[in-house]
């Protein structure tokens, strides 16, 4: 009985609704597509703002967008290696900007105010088929960085360093896109979650620090997803010796 | 029947998979190419440029900076050699006049000792020459007395 009221609780909340969008023979998850391009395009916007006039002394904008780029050189850097960061370098900062955007994207804006005839809008990357498809890119980048970076020899790494490790290397390469995608979907999911129920339920104050650890999450979750990108290419590339 | 739902199934569910997934990845492999063209280049010709200009700067300066540490060394050699010259002049002047003196000295003392001896000689010559003539004068008065003695006799 409590069951069912707790899950019709969750229904008010509208948990695994969508917006679909059918084109032809296939089903699209609309309200993903909006947020996204809505938060996508506050981002181009932002970057050219930030790039319209680049002088030799940053101001203003530029100075914002040069330390971010910098963040995600670093970050490029330490994983993948000083050899072939710079290949990888707008790959990982496109994942890190896109799950970074979409989480704060989703968690500061009020989107339940706009009314959807199903479902509703919230961050991009709180839908399994927004991380799938990062983890699965993720899981063709470092395959084609190891390949085109060593050829054949990349499969050295997975008799690396004795042929014992073979059947967990592979296991490995199911492993990682699986984690990378379900880390920042049940993450960003449940912080919705949590921030909807204290809303549905005390509406005034209390959800403020949970909405506040929300941030932080969606932060380092887009920190985590880039770095784990960032690191996997970095194995693939990597010479051993 | 929202259990069912909850859980996923057919139509949609939290783990609804379906075309969303293939169009998500075209969508980021997309804003890949487009970041990268309106941010990622762009920022770093500008970060990278001013990197190597100042990594430049820096290598210019520390050159420029080996070079006057180097004519420093240069110059205090050179110094140093002057000094060890003006010394080896002065120690050459002293021991030259030095030489100069003693050359004096001896020459001097030589000088003496000749007009000395010279003096000498005279003297002797002349003490001679005067016992002589005392002599021949005692001889003459002896023979004068020895005649003076014989004549009164």
């Amino acid at each position: 009985m409590f069951f069912n009221s707790l899950l019709t609780n969750f229904a008010a909340l509208e948990v695994g609704q969508h917006l679909y969008w059918q084109i032809g023979n296939i089903r699209l998850h609309g309200q993903v597509f909006l947020t996204s391009w809505i938060l996508l395009g506050a981002l181009l916007v932002f970057i050219s703002l930030g790039t319209k006039k680049m002088e030799n002394d940053p101001k203003g904008l530029q100075n914002l967008l040069e330390f971010l780029w910098d963040y995600i050189r670093d970050l490029a850097r330490t994983q993948i290696g000083e050899k072939v960061y710079r290949d990888w370098m707008p790959f990982i900062g496109t994942l890190f900007l896109f799950v970074f955007v979409s989480n704060w994207g989703g968690a500061l804006i009020p989107w339940r105010l706009i009314k959807l005839p199903s479902g509703e809008l919230g961050a991009p990357t709180a839908d399994i088929n927004t991380t799938i498809a990062l983890a699965l890119l993720v899981s063709l980048s470092y395959f084609y960085a190891g390949l085109s970076n060593k050829g054949w020899r990349y499969f050295e790494y997975y008799v690396h360093p004795t042929p014992i490790m073979l059947p967990f290397k592979i296991l490995e390469d199911f492993t990682k896109p699986l984690s990378l995608s379900f880390r920042l979907f049940g993450n960003i999911l449940a912080d919705e979650l949590v921030v909807g129920v204290l809303v549905f339920l005390v509406p005034l104050i209390l959800p403020i620090p949970v909405m506040f650890l929300g941030l932080f999450t969606s932060a380092i979750q887009a920190l985590i997803f880039a770095t784990l990108a960032a690191y996997y290419i970095g194995e693939a590339v990597e010479e051993h010796h | 029947m929202l259990a069912f739902n909850f859980f996923g199934a057919t139509e949609g569910g939290l783990f609804d998979i379906n075309a969303t997934l293939p169009l998500m990845a075209i969508q980021v492999v997309a804003l890949t190419y487009i970041l990268n063209s309106l941010f990622f280049k762009p920022v770093g010709n500008v970060v990278e440029k001013r990197e190597k200009f100042v990594s430049n700067n820096i290598i210019e300066a520390k050159n420029k900076l080996s070079e006057v540490k180097k004519l420093e060394a240069d110059l205090l050699t050179q110094l140093q050699s002057a000094r060890t010259e003006a010394q080896r002049i002065v120690s050459e002047a002293e021991g030259e006049s030095e030489k100069l003196y003693k050359e004096a000295l001896e020459l001097a003392n030589n000088e003496a000792n000749a007009s000395k001896e010279k003096a000498r000689l005279e003297i002797e010559s002349q003490t001679s020459a005067a016992r002589d003539q005392l002599s021949k004068q005692a001889d003459d008065l002896s023979e004068l007395i020895v005649n003076r003695l014989i004549l009164e006799k």
